[in-house]
């Protein structure tokens, strides 16, 4: 340290307000490597997954028999990738919370910001456009290279004017967003990395196969409701009596989405750090 | 200026603040001292509405700190506990406390320079020693120009170079005017920068003083006489409030007089001196008297616990 000490004056200082608190927040999330490792590693999968499944389809498409050519729609080749690079968006989303309670940061962060709502409005409003703009791009290449790839068989030709295509392709980004948002107030609600995690693994991967066990009429009336099929509507272009419609099922993820921010925000305030 | 008023708090069934009271002015260093585990970092975080009071209040410059619009300008603050994400660089540290006041980049450069972190400013903080971390925590509070500086045990992990240049910085701080309120457990420390010390032990005050009359009043201030004379000194000396202790180099330890006044006694009746030195209880010894039921107490609890 210099031996003079004198501490340079601050010219002006401005007030907290809701949009440096998230210029703030875009400056943490940009400047640890967990966002980049998994921002890529979603990207990698949205695009990698839909392109591989592509290939091996074409390829194989001349042995396949007429029912599993029409089990293969083309459209979900396109999508499939949203499927596994949800888990980086909610790994991600959740660290975005608990890291900063693991690593003492949120000490400093509610000290700049002692009504600490702004920076979970500012985290969640960050993530949210972060995440849908990356994942936007990334599902339209995703469905113009599986396109590109099967554009030999008719059959698998489809374009994003047909009915429901560009619905379901944008579907997959809003999708990611929304996993990403619910992920993050789940993170919000324990405090916790590997709780944050294990919980959100236990709506999206682990009780939704468990519900089989169930008889089959109590499964199909439950199903469509829980968090994971409601979100899946999302992006998916057709729909059957076991799930909801593409908007009423978007709307039922904003609802939990908006409960567990609403659990979180509470939570937030009232809670000692 | 920090001003608590029956500030209590309880984590479950155990209290970690009981009733405090006090103010700490502006323009003077004032010492937080306490044990370890008296409370102080608790105090502390009550002072930034990290945690919520179970009863009383705090307020900084009139107000709940949540409702200042620029708290970074009203209070600066080095907690104990890290607050630093490890994966980021100090820079962008700064820069992302900054930005919630819109305070430029030109300022977190500034700071940087001042605590001497140059050099490591784009490096991981998880990678600094724990004297740079204290740096960079120095840094976090001085960022919003504040009015109030709060140092949780400042000194902790810094060399002795960065412990001169901290007594320089609270007492230059506080010539600026501003409150600074710094907290540790060891009085030596304190009595080098502070002005006035709020001691507490086992979440309650226990003192409230100017620094002077801490050690005054901590009592055991005796004085130290050598005399060839020193059965009739002893005679003389008598009285009510009066105690003459001999000790084993054949000195004597005199409390109830001061050094004038017996050197007064001894010249009236023409004894010798050889030596009459005022013996002052050093700040240590004055908060170890102070705290001493406290940290039995704490060892008690210990020891029922193993």
């Amino acid at each position: 340290m210099s031996a003079a000490t004198a501490l340079p004056k601050l010219a002006a200082t401005g007030r907290v307000t809701q949009l440096r608190v998230a210029i703030s927040e875009w400056t943490k999330i940009r400047s640890v490597r967990s966002t980049r490792w998994s921002l890529f590693a979603a990207v990698v999968l949205t695009i990698g997954l839909p392109i591989l499944f592509a290939a091996v389809t074409s390829s194989h498409w001349g042995s396949l028999s007429p029912r599993e050519r029409s089990d293969r729609h083309p459209v979900e080749i396109a999508t499939a990738g949203v499927n596994l690079s949800q888990l980086p968006i909610a790994v991600l989303a959740v660290l975005t919370i608990t890291a900063e309670y693991s690593t003492g940061m949120i000490r400093a962060s509610f000290t700049a910001v002692p009504k600490r709502l702004a920076v979970l409005w500012a985290k969640i409003g960050v993530f949210s456009l972060l995440t849908f703009a990356l994942a936007l791009p990334s599902v339209l290449f995703a469905f113009w290279a599986s396109q590109t790839i099967v554009h030999k068989h008719a059959e698998l030709r489809i374009s994003l004017s047909d009915p429901g295509v560009a619905r379901t392709v944008i579907g997959g980004a809003v999708y990611l967003m929304l996993i990403g948002i619910f992920a993050m107030a789940l993170g919000a609600i324990v405090r916790n990395t590997a709780g944050g995690i294990s919980i959100f693994a236990a709506i999206f991967f682990v009780i939704p196969p468990l519900l089989n066990i169930l008889p089959s009429s109590w499964n199909q009336a439950i199903s469509p409701w829980l968090p994971d099929s409601a979100a899946r509507a999302v992006f998916q272009l057709t729909h059957d009596s076991g799930s909801l419609a593409p908007g009423p099922g978007a709307l039922l993820f904003v609802g939990y989405c908006a409960a567990a921010i609403a659990v979180a925000a509470v939570l937030l305030v009232r809670r000692d750090t | 200026m920090i001003e608590a008023v029956e500030l209590t708090k309880d984590y479950g069934s155990k209290r970690a603040v009981d009733g405090l009271s006090f103010t700490v002015r502006p323009g003077i260093v004032t010492g937080f001292l306490g044990p370890n585990g008296s409370g102080k970092s608790t105090t502390m975080r009550l002072i930034l509405g990290l945690d919520r009071p179970t009863r009383g209040d705090v307020t900084v410059n009139g107000k709940h700190y949540r409702d200042h619009r620029a708290p970074l300008h009203e209070v600066g603050a080095l907690l104990e506990a890290r607050s630093v994400h490890p994966g980021r660089s100090a820079r962008n540290h700064l820069l992302a406390l900054a930005q919630t006041h819109g305070i430029p980049r030109s300022r977190v450069d500034e700071l940087i320079d001042l605590v001497g972190l140059h050099d490591v400013a784009k490096k991981r903080a998880g990678k600094f020693s724990l004297g740079m971390g204290q740096r960079l925590g120095i840094a976090t509070a001085l960022l919003g120009d504040p009015s109030t500086v709060m140092l949780d045990e400042p000194v902790n992990g810094l060399d002795p170079e960065g412990i001169h240049w901290m007594r320089n910085l609270l007492t230059r701080l506080a010539g600026e005017g501003r409150t600074v309120f710094v907290s540790s457990h060891l009085m030596s420390e304190m009595a080098l920068v502070a002005d006035h010390l709020i001691v507490i032990g086992r979440g309650r005050l226990i003192a409230d003083v100017p620094v002077d009359e801490f050690i005054q009043g901590a009592g055991r201030n005796v004085v130290r006489v050598r005399s060839p004379q020193a059965t009739q000194l002893r005679d003389l000396l008598a009285g009510p409030d009066v105690t003459v202790t001999a000790l084993d180099d054949g000195a004597l330890e005199v409390s109830g007089l001061t050094a004038e006044q017996i050197g007064d006694v001894a010249g009236d009746h023409g004894l010798r001196i050889h030596e009459l030195t005022p013996q002052q209880a050093s700040l240590e010894e004055a908060f170890m008297e102070l705290t001493r039921a406290d940290v039995e107490y704490q060892a008690e609890l210990q020891e029922a616990a193993l």
